[in-house]
């Protein structure tokens, strides 16, 4: 889309985007470029000598057992974050929708969590699990469970699915509402009239006219699950126990500032940014589907 | 109401309620806790409701800070580190982005189309991932331990120039014309103008940048090496990994109180625009 009318100045327009396009200079393109010029070298372990070794960075990673443990574990994770977040979001949000107009009050109970930020959610998890005061882990003692996120990596795992789910159900929330606000009234009542149940109305009129919203919702909870949970995992349990929670960014923070290893950890960044080119495409792909609907 | 049926009506109530309670009740732990002396937080079950000593834990946490010779940064200091890079993160990516966005919507330049694809990149890394790099290039820049280390280089950022972009596209032109004709310069266009048009998509932009600022944790967590910059959430993930050492848990739950409590109080009594800025940042 363009502008039918414009100005015209010849120095005016540069001086405008010149903040925003030398900060992006400076603080994107300077370090990006440098962490793909990095995925290429090996920097001895002084870090005074460096030599181009081509593609072995890369090569090293992809045979690495532990990279491999890491991304099977990033999936995993991924894959709960996004279908509980959205399964628990969506049950919210079609419960609230019969509801609202009755009780708009809900909502704002509903959307604070979004405010809380990730590594004080992790404090605030850990705190309800800590295996001698959290009030849950206590709990589930009681009923026979024993719980110890801090050396249990599966029940650590689990809490920190746990943590960043509510961390990101109100942002998940206030979509599918959205979406289902915007579903016409007419659709539904003369579903009604014909005499389909509230939960046939669900699965076949509501349920397809949300797809859109799930997808999207589907790809931001995947990039979030990659991306947003760092400061979950690293308040809650810095990739522990062992290697049982250190999801793919949190390992190149690992590999970058604890190991030393640059250029491991910039090939780590590359494979990520592939990743992430790949979802936004896909996510463009699906806006200009959108149109049609 | 499509029908009258009270079961379902009573059913999606009691969900809504159950998952109100069950998201709530994090937050209310933590409050409780928060009430409480040391030793009733050691004893476990904790209690379940608040304690006397909701005053004592507040101040002590807000003037002396932590004490016993751990980080002894009153969080009073915390907490206005983290005011001063919120808006500074949210003011500066709400100017950058106004002009360029101005620039490119209202101006026919060579290079505009580079620009434009310039900004959008940075959708592809976010910050988590070029951490390394991007921290070298703060640190060679003598910007650590500073506000600027800590505000300038996260401010750049597509998606709000992209949502004044749209703005701008759906401005009528004949105001532009309007003001050509009358023969208003550009920038007296965009400050009379587009400026006060734009003022609701400012303040929900505001809004969501103001939390996004707020909780900024593992770049603090980098860039700050000297106490009189830590920011609020990343003194309290810091306290929360020395807990068991120092069990203060109920001094640890007030300042976890206290870094929640501007953002959660933005999102509740500006929800309006939080909702808006959300929805629109993501078109």
């Amino acid at each position: 889309m363009e502008k039918r009318v414009t100005f015209n100045e010849r120095w005016l327009p540069y001086l405008l985007v010149a903040p925003q396009i030398i900060i992006t200079l400076v603080f994107f393109f300077w370090p990006t470029g440098q962490m793909m010029w990095q995925s290429v070298l090996l920097e001895d372990s002084f870090g005074g000598n460096s030599r181009f070794v081509w593609f072995d960075n890369f090569v090293h990673l992809f045979s690495d057992s532990s990279y491999f443990a890491s991304a099977r574990l990033t999936i995993v994770f991924s894959f709960l974050v996004a279908s509980i977040g959205l399964a628990v979001s969506l049950l919210l949000a079609v419960m609230a929708d019969r509801v609202i107009r009755g009780a708009t009050g809900y909502k704002t109970f509903l959307v604070w969590p979004y405010a809380v930020a990730p590594a004080v959610a992790g404090v605030l998890w850990g705190f309800l699990f800590n295996p001698s005061v959290g009030v849950v882990a206590w709990l589930l003692q009681g009923i026979g469970i024993e719980f110890n996120y801090v050396s249990n990596g599966n029940q650590a795992l689990l809490l920190v699915v746990i943590a960043a789910v509510w961390n990101q159900v109100s942002y998940n929330f206030l979509f599918f509402l959205a979406g289902l606000q915007s579903i016409p009234k007419s659709l539904i009542e003369a579903a009604a009239i014909d005499g389909a149940g509230p939960g046939r109305r669900f699965w076949d009129i509501m349920f397809p006219l949300l797809s859109p919203t799930g997808f999207f919702l589907l790809v931001i909870n995947i990039l979030y699950a990659f991306f947003g949970t760092f400061g979950v995992v690293d308040a809650l349990t810095k990739g522990g126990p062992g290697q049982a929670t250190t999801i793919l960014v949190y390992k190149v923070y690992n590999d970058g500032f604890r190991g030393q290893d640059l250029g491991g950890s910039s090939a780590q960044s590359v494979v990520l940014m592939v990743v992430i080119i790949l979802l936004t495409f896909v996510q463009f792909r699906f806006i200009e589907r959108k149109v049609h609907y | 109401m499509v029908e009258n049926r009270p079961f379902v009506t009573f059913l999606s109530h009691l969900v809504v309620i159950l998952g109100v309670i069950i998201i709530a009740f994090p937050i209310w732990m933590t409050f409780v806790a928060s009430t409480h002396d040391q030793a009733t937080m050691l004893r476990s079950p904790v209690p379940l409701l608040p304690g006397k000593h909701l005053f004592e834990n507040y101040r002590q946490i807000l003037v002396e800070g932590f004490g016993r010779g751990f980080s002894g940064v009153p969080i009073w200091m915390t907490l206005m580190n983290s005011m001063i890079m919120a808006l500074g993160v949210a003011l500066g990516k709400i100017a950058i982005s106004i002009i360029s966005a101005f620039a490119i919507v209202y101006f026919r330049f060579p290079g505009r189309i580079y620009f434009f694809w310039a900004i959008f990149v940075t959708l592809m890394l976010p910050v988590e991932v070029r951490i390394v790099p991007t921290y070298g290039v703060v640190a060679s820049l003598g910007m650590l331990d500073s506000y600027s280390g800590l505000i300038v280089p996260i401010i750049a950022s597509a998606t709000a120039t992209f949502l004044f972009r749209q703005f701008f596209l759906s401005v009528p032109d004949e105001l532009a014309e309007a003001a050509r004709v009358d023969g208003a310069s550009p920038m007296r266009f965009f400050w009379d103008i587009l400026l006060p048009m734009s003022r609701t998509t400012i303040a929900a932009l505001f809004v969501i940048q103001f939390i996004y600022g707020w909780n900024q944790y593992l770049w603090p967590l980098l860039i700050t090496t000297k106490e009189s910059f830590y920011t609020v959430v990343m003194a309290v993930s810091r306290q929360a990994n020395a807990v068991d050492a120092t069990p203060s848990w109920n001094l640890l739950m007030a300042m976890a109180m206290l870094a929640m409590l501007p953002p959660v109080a933005v999102v509740v009594f500006m929800q309006r625009l939080f909702v808006r800025g959300l929805v629109e940042t993501e078109k």
